[in-house]
């Protein structure tokens, strides 16, 4: 079995966001950055299929050398190596076709990323490596369990979620409650400084370039009703915010 | 030629999808074009034909039976080959997570350029620019689209549709499904019936750790029950499965932009803010003044949840 956790390095979900250069880049001074929290969730589920029937987990990131200390802490976590494609991940086609080229080289059985990233959110790399390798792709899966080379997944539906069942290989979108965050040991930690991390060019280009970021207005302040009066609250929303 | 990927729930066109035909139709006008809509899946053609109110000129219709279920493969790839058959250039999608599954695998067939939870028309001034959302509603960005074939998805409530009173007309297409679509087996589907979809709704409340247990969400349900809302919950609410997964909101969870959300005993820590930032009003109810949710709502209350929220009810109900 082998599986491939493509991971995100991006701001702590804490992070406040903001712009330098004239509003042309993310201000990165103050920023710590972690593995994508939904990418997380699916190493987390790889290293425990590992742990179950044993697998070889190869880590995967689309970006900069500002990615290795994400890399590192997915090998510390129980990823075997890694591969980092140089380039700066800008859109989502551009980096589903870097992940595609690595898998086509890789013959992997699964092919695991989060349901989507937190800085873009747009939920599209999977579906478009998927095709591009032209297997199947499920997202957002919350459950997965192998069958020998079956896969048994929940998976995530507007009001509700459906189970299914594929045959590998397969591309899977992963979300929470697919298994739990791990933290890495101290042997962890250890061995991961010597396992293998190969860096290589990135092929094609992007399809969209950002030319300027902008933060939303600010917030007024909250108006306050008294708990006694809280019916005033129905009065103000019909009359004053005009939503009922 | 711009098309729009029409989500259709319960034989009905979603009303994200309604505005998705809007913005279609709004950029088709702006590029001297037309909007045609692709409808998959089971509906009436009097339902179809109502994509003409919201500016569609046209809608095409697959309908056959093995689409009856939704199976983001296999619609991807009618989308695919309907975009390649009408020559559209942009393609328009609300943006949900069964969209995102299909416009994706359309762009890896399309090599199409995809950006997602675009809020506004785009800027043609100057090649084709859209703003989109990004970390969550913390920012945005004006990205430069390029490619031959853009696929937009755009966040709720991005534009006001104006009805038209026009009616589409609709033609049905038998596009080829080749076997390996249906390579997966849905095995069991749970769906709650009855309730207001999440995603789709204009009114939200939600409940968080402050609930105190699933046994004392009842005057939650029924503030939601007057207002006609839908619910929904803070991550560990449904970590400690106190409400279904679907309803988790937040950074983790399913992002909301409702004209009203009602936080009920929820701090406002950051990451469930994310999920409800692009909310036109956000009202919270905590007992702790000093919750952050205060910073970032519009109202507020102090107080007991299980005070407060019998006497909104009684007021709702009171005024109808
Ligand atoms: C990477 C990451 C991602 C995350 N993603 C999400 C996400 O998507 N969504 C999300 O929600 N969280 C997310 N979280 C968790 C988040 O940080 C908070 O822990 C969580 O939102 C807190 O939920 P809560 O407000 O329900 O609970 P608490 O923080 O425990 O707040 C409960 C509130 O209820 C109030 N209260 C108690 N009793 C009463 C009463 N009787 N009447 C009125 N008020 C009362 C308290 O004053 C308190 O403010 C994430 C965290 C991390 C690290």
């Amino acid at each position: 079995m082998k599986i491939l956790v493509c991971i995100s390095s991006v701001p702590d979900t804490t992070s406040k966001i903001s712009f330098t250069d004239g509003d042309t880049k993310l201000n990165k001074a103050g920023v710590t950055y972690i593995i994508g929290p939904y990418d997380d969730y699916a190493l987390a589920r790889a290293v425990e299929l590992k742990e179950q029937s044993g697998a070889i987990i190869t880590v995967l990131n689309v970006g900069n050398a500002d990615a290795e200390p994400q890399i590192r802490k997915a090998l510390a976590i129980g990823a075997d190596d890694a591969i980092r494609v140089d380039v700066e991940p800008t859109d989502s086609y551009f980096v589903a076709e870097q992940i595609a080229a690595v898998a086509k080289e890789g013959n992997y059985d699964l092919i695991l990323m989060g349901r989507e990233t937190s800085d873009y959110n747009s939920g599209v790399v999977h579906g478009i490596v998927g095709e591009m390798l032209g297997i199947p792709s499920f997202s957002p899966v919350m459950q997965l369990d192998l069958n020998g080379n079956e896969a048994i997944m929940t998976r995530e539906i507007e009001g509700g979620k459906e189970k299914l069942t594929a045959s590998l290989p397969l591309v899977l979108g992963c979300q929470e409650p697919i298994a739990e965050w791990k933290i890495p040991n101290m042997r962890g930690i250890m061995t991961a400084r010597t396992k293998p991390l190969k860096v290589i060019p990135a092929a094609g280009s992007a399809l969209t370039t950002t030319e300027k970021y902008s933060l939303p207005a600010p917030k007024g302040a909250c108006k306050m009703i008294p708990a006694e009066e809280a019916e005033k609250l129905i009065e103000l929303l019909k009359t004053e915010a005009k939503v009922l | 030629m711009i098309l729009i990927f029409t989500e259709i729930a319960d034989g009905a066109i979603k009303k994200s999808s309604l505005e998705a035909i809007y913005y279609g139709s709004k950029v088709a006008e702006m590029m001297g074009t037309t909007a045609t809509a692709l409808a998959i899946g089971n509906a009436d053609e009097a339902e179809l034909a109502k994509a003409g109110n919201f500016g569609a000129a046209k809608v095409l219709h697959a309908n056959d039976t093995k689409l009856t279920n939704p199976n983001s493969m296999a619609y991807a790839s009618v989308l695919a080959e309907t975009v390649k058959s009408i020559g559209a250039k942009v393609v328009v999608t609300a943006k949900s997570s069964f969209a995102d599954a299909v416009t994706a695998r359309a762009a890896g067939a399309l090599k199409a350029a995809v950006v997602g939870n675009v809020t506004e028309l785009p800027d043609l001034s100057n090649g084709f620019q859209v703003k989109v959302s990004i970390f969550t509603g913390k920012a945005f960005a004006d990205v430069n689209v390029n490619g031959d074939v853009k696929i937009l998805a755009i966040k709720k409530n991005v534009v006001a549709p104006i009805e038209s009173g026009n009616i589409a007309t609709v033609e049905n297409i038998s596009p080829a499904l080749a076997d390996n679509l249906f390579a997966a087996k849905v095995t069991e589907t749970i769906k709650a019936t009855g309730m207001i979809s999440l995603p789709e709704a204009d009114l939200v409340v939600s409940g968080g750790r402050g609930m105190k247990g699933p046994e004392n969400w009842q005057p939650l349900l029924d503030l939601a029950d007057a207002l006609g809302a839908a619910t929904a919950c803070s991550k560990p609410v449904s970590d400690l499965d106190w409400r279904p997964h679907h309803e988790h909101v937040g950074q983790t969870g399913v992002k909301v932009a409702p004209n009203l959300y009602i936080a009920c005993g929820i701090s406002g820590a950051i990451q469930h803010l994310a999920g409800v930032n692009s909310s036109k009003v956000l009202v919270v109810i905590n007992k702790d003044p000093e919750a952050p949710f205060f910073k970032a709502a519009d109202y507020g209350i102090v107080g007991d949840v299980f005070e407060v929220l019998p006497k909104l009810t009684k007021a709702v109900l009171a005024n109808k």
